[in-house]
Order: structure tokens, then C-alpha cells, then sequence
């Protein structure tokens, strides 16, 4: 059995007094669609944020490909990785925001060429062309020399999807890549999504929606008040949920 | 068939009181003119023969230098140092950011004057500064008198330097507070360490909130180094203090000194303008066109249209 590329074991996160993540348990395999689900304030994103140790996690097991997130073991301790650590493996992590977080100062292309020169070293011309690669991916070739602010919230999305391939990510990660966006650009970014999907990409998406869910992930997890009340196959759960929250939850977003 | 309707006449607003204002303007302005270039027994009021002469003057020459000279390498000292302050007041190391909210504390409550006096005479507390191990005598690498190492020239530079980067650090702080923490994440996301983050995606967007105060702060240290004409350093003022104090000619003095304030000052505000319209990029969808850019528009559009009809 090869390793998961994400596993928790009992991972648990507050903040001060106000417990977000209880013991929560999660399986991602490679080369599968993961979605987390749930209403708003359940813990979702910030479980994705923990993959990436945007947020660190207080207690538990999380791996990424085998390895422990924030941490090394050694002789039976655990050591805080350094801050270079951190960043080469968060390099290998890609991240959508649900606010895009593009870089406005930046032409589309330059957003896509910064982390590949900074971060992985590569040649500017080399970045470049790989820049020019996917946002032909994405249907954007014609936007490469584009401010932010001259492009549409969906396309902006796009962008953000080909800046975080660019690093060759081996795990991507989504936070509600579509909840603010207008509805006819939903569209548009899903379609990308679900073409990453049949790449091959292994991909952990929090997501409101319910088509997506159904259609591309592999497995689906609810989460509710920070633990995990139902997770299975999404032609299952999504079709004949079990728990009752899950039958609420389904009630109120489909 | 379109029926024939009498189209009304459209009458305009009058404004009668932008008239009377008008005219009082042009008045005042001429009034100023006029006495500008009056002449008493018949040598100009504001002696504009003498401006003249000592305009280009040798001495004024080299005041003019020393004081863009003691602008910009205190300035240096004001915006590096004045990064780091910032950069140290956001950290999370409660210690660094309790060490820059002190510095920016006394250096901003105590007077730019007192700091100068107090540089030029450190030489009082300290004859001389050593290089060794802190709290021991027993080791020193090196040795120098502090007068040699604080000249008038120095002690203005460092006093106006430090000062400077008090205030420039809560000028980078704001710069730096502007930007949204998700551009931060985004930089994080990609692998960037938090210099790389600061170098290329927060810097460059906070200097777009940082230049315009900071065009302030070049502006007022300019004529803030005229202060320390007070410890003899020779900037512009002290050299045209000087001559008016041999030829008795204080105004015409006082004039040649503010033509080149006023020449250095239109200097800075055409370098700020360009420099701001570059870290516009991207913050608006199209730059500000420069003033010859819109110089020329305004003549296509007057000239153009008329041209474009006559054809």
C-alpha cells in the first residue's frame, strides 16, 4: 500500500479557548479529489490551512507524502522545522483563495514567473515560457500582460490556479475557490478545476459546491463544530446522507 | 412626417459672484507683481540686481551642495533605518517591537535641535570611541577620537538621520499595515521566506501609501538642515547669512537662498511623480498620464477636433 499524500490523525486546533478542529481524522490518496464540506465556522478551512501549516495544529498526527507537517522526528522528539524548511515544503503545496490573493502589483504573467524564479531558482526565461504554458492551460494566453484589476474575478481565479501550478506542486489545495465570484464565472473556474482533477493532480478542495462535489471528488468529508460527521463516496453520502446534520446541511445549500 | 417643434432656447447659469472674486484675485496678483518689481530710488525694492550676482555665487554654490548632500545621506539613514524600525515594531519577538516603539518615542518627543546639539557635542561624554568587547577594557581592536569621527558635517547627518528614522518608521509601519494579510499568505503558499515576502510582494505595494508622506519628509529635511547652520555647518543659509552679514544684503540673500530651496523642492516633486506613477502599476487600471502626456492631449483635443472638421 503506498503512503496517503494527506493523512491526520486526531488533529486538533484552537483558538484561545474556542476549539475549531476536535480530533479529526482524514485520508487523502494520490491522485484523488478530496472535498470538505460543511457550513461556515465548522473548521474546513482551517484544516486546509493545517495541510499547509499556514495554521499549526496543536495536536495530533498530520502528514503530507509521509512526512510530518511543522515537525521532524528525531530520537523521540519532535522538532520544530525552521522557517526554510517550512517554506520549501509549503513550495511543494499549491493554495487557491477563495479572495485570489493575486499579486495586484504584478501582470498575470509576472504573478505566475515570481515563485518559479525566487523560490525554485528556475531562469527568467525559462519561468516565462512556463508561465506562458499555463495560462494557455487555463484559457488565458491572450491575458499574460494584465494587472489584476483588469481582469475578472473568474479569470483572476485562473490566474491564482496557474501561479500555484507553476511551483509543480504535488498536492493542490483549494479554500472556497469559487464562493466570490459572480455566479456565470463559476463556471469557468470549475471547468479548470475538473480538468486538473483528470490530470491527475491530487487535490483537497473546500467548496460550497454540491455539483462539483458530486461529480469530479472521490471522497467527501462533512464537517460540523470542528469534527467529522460523515465522509464516504459523494454518490453516497451527498444522495443518502446518514446523519442528520449532514440531511440539514444538504437541505439548506442544494 | 416629423412634426416641427420649436426647440427652447437654453439660457446658462449666471455666476456673478465668480466674477467679483476673479477680479479681486487679479487684482491682489497684480498688486504683487507690481511690488515685486518696484524700485525705490530707482535700485529694485527686493534688489533683484543683487540676487542675481550671488546667485551662481561660489560660496552659495557649495552651501547648495552640502545641503543636498546632508538631505540625501540622512534621508539614507532615515529610510533604511526607518524600515527596519517598522519591520521590528510588526514582529512578533515582543522585545524588537519594544525597542522600536522606544526609539521612535524619544527620538520623536525630544526636539531635531536638541539631537544635533547633542551629536555635535558627544565628544563631552565620549573623547573617544573604542571597538572591543562590551563591559571590558582589556580588548580593543580600535580606537578614534570622537571629534575626529563627529564633524559638523557627520554629527548633522546622523543627528538628522536618526531623527529621520523615527519618523519614516511609522510612515513604512502604515505603509506596511495597508497591505491585505492575504497577499502575505499567498507569498507564504508559494514557498517565499518572510524577506522574500517583504522584498518583492509587500514592499512594493505598501510604497505605494509610503511615497507621498515620504515626499513630505525629503521636502522638510531639506530645509530642515538649514538648523544646522546653528553648529556652523556651511549649507546654503549659513553661506548667504555669511555674505549678507559682509554686504548688508540681507532680503536679496534671504531670496537666493529660497530660489534654490524653491529650485531643489520642484527638483523632488518631479522625481516623486514619477516615482509614485511607477508603483502605480497595477493599483489602477490605467497610470496617471505625465504632464507632457497631458499636455498633449489637451492641444489634440483643442487643435485636433478643429483640424479633423476643417478637413
Amino acid at each position: 500500500m503506498t503512503t496517503p499524500m494527506v493523512q491526520a490523525i486526531g488533529v486538533r486546533k484552537s483558538y484561545g479557548a474556542n476549539e475549531v478542529l476536535k480530533s479529526v481524522d482524514l485520508t487523502v490518496a494520490r491522485g484523488e479529489v478530496t472535498c470538505l464540506i460543511g457550513p461556515s465556522g465548522s473548521g474546513k478551512s482551517t484544516l486546509l490551512r493545517c495541510i499547509n501549516h499556514l495554521e499549526k495544529h496543536d495536536a495530533g498526527e498530520l502528514r503530507v507524502d509521509g512526512e510530518l507537517v511543522g515537525y521532524q522526528l528525531r530520537n523521540g522528539k519532535l522538532y520544530e522545522r525552521t522557517e526554510r524548511e517550512l517554506c520549501e515544503d509549503r513550495a511543494a503545496i499549491g493554495m487557491v483563495f477563495q479572495r485570489f490573493n493575486l499579486f495586484p502589483h504584478f501582470t498575470a504573467l509576472e504573478n505566475i514567473t515570481i515563485g518559479q524564479e525566487k523560490v525554485k531558482g528556475v531562469s527568467p526565461a525559462a519561468a516565462k515560457q512556463r508561465a506562458h504554458e499555463l495560462l494557455e492551460r487555463v484559457g488565458l494566453g491572450a491575458k499574460a500582460d494584465h494587472y489584476p484589476s483588469q481582469l475578472s474575478g473568474g479569470q483572476q481565479q485562473r490566474v491564482a490556479i496557474a501561479r500555484a501550478l507553476a511551483m509543480e506542486p504535488k498536492l493542490m489545495l483549494f479554500d472556497e475557490p469559487t464562493s466570490a465570484l459572480d455566479p456565470e464565472l463559476v463556471g469557468e473556474v470549475l471547468d479548470v478545476m475538473k480538468d486538473l482533477a483528470k490530470s491527475g493532480m491530487t487535490m483537497v478542495v473546500v467548496t460550497h459546491e454540491m455539483g462539483f462535489a458530486r461529480e469530479v471528488a472521490n471522497s467527501v468529508y462533512f464537517l460540523d463544530g470542528g469534527v467529522i460527521e460523515e465522509s464516504g463516496d459523494p454518490r453516497e453520502i451527498l444522495v443518502r446522507p446518514q446523519s442528520e446534520r449532514l440531511q440539514n446541511f444538504l437541505s439548506k445549500v442544494l | 412626417m416629423p412634426s416641427v417643434v420649436e426647440e427652447p432656447v437654453v439660457v446658462p447659469l449666471r455666476h456673478p459672484w465668480r466674477w467679483v472674486s476673479s477680479a479681486v484675485a487679479v487684482v491682489l496678483v497684480a498688486m504683487l507683481v507690481h511690488t515685486l518689481f518696484s524700485k525705490v530710488n530707482g535700485q529694485w525694492r527686493f534688489g533683484w540686481n543683487v540676487v542675481f550676482q550671488y546667485l551662481f555665487n561660489k560660496y552659495v554654490l557649495e552651501g547648495l551642495w552640502l545641503t543636498v548632500f546632508v538631505t540625501i545621506m540622512s534621508m539614507l539613514i532615515g529610510f533604511v533605518l526607518g524600515m527596519i524600525l517598522a519591520v521590528m515594531r510588526m514582529s512578533s519577538n515582543r522585545l524588537m517591537t519594544g525597542i522600536a516603539w522606544l526609539y521612535t518615542w524619544f527620538f520623536r518627543g525630544t526636539p531635531v535641535y536638541v539631537q544635533l546639539l547633542f551629536w555635535y557635542n558627544i565628544a563631552i561624554l565620549y573623547q573617544s570611541i573604542t571597538l572591543g568587547i562590551p563591559f571590558s577594557h582589556a580588548w580593543t581592536l580600535l580606537t578614534i577620537s570622537s571629534n575626529s569621527v563627529f564633524t559638523v558635517v557627520r554629527a548633522a547627518i546622523v543627528a538628522f538621520g536618526l531623527n529621520e528614522a523615527a519618523y519614516f518608521s511609522e510612515i513604512a509601519r502604515g505603509g506596511l499595515l495597508s497591505i491585505d494579510e492575504g497577499q502575505l499568505e499567498a507569498a507564504k503558499a508559494i514557498g517565499m521566506t518572510r524577506g522574500q515576502s517583504l522584498r518583492y510582494i509587500i514592499v512594493p505595494q505598501a510604497m505605494r501609501v509610503i511615497l507621498p508622506p515620504s515626499g513630505n519628509e525629503v521636502i522638510s529635511m531639506l530645509k530642515t538642515t538649514s538648523i544646522a547652520s546653528a553648529i556652523g555647518l556651511p549649507e546654503l543659509l549659513y553661506q548667504t547669512d555669511n555674505i549678507a552679514a559682509r554686504t548688508f544684503q540681507v532680503m536679496p540673500m534671504l531670496i537666493v537662498a529660497s530660489l534654490w530651496y524653491l529650485a531643489v523642492t520642484t527638483v523632488l516633486s518631479i522625481g516623486q511623480f514619477y516615482l509614485e506613477r511607477h508603483y502605480a502599476k497595477g493599483a489602477l487600471r490605467t497610470v496617471p498620464p505625465t504632464p507632457l502626456q497631458r499636455i498633449r492631449a489637451d492641444f489634440s483635443r483643442a487643435f485636433g477636433g478643429r483640424l479633423r472638421s476643417a478637413r
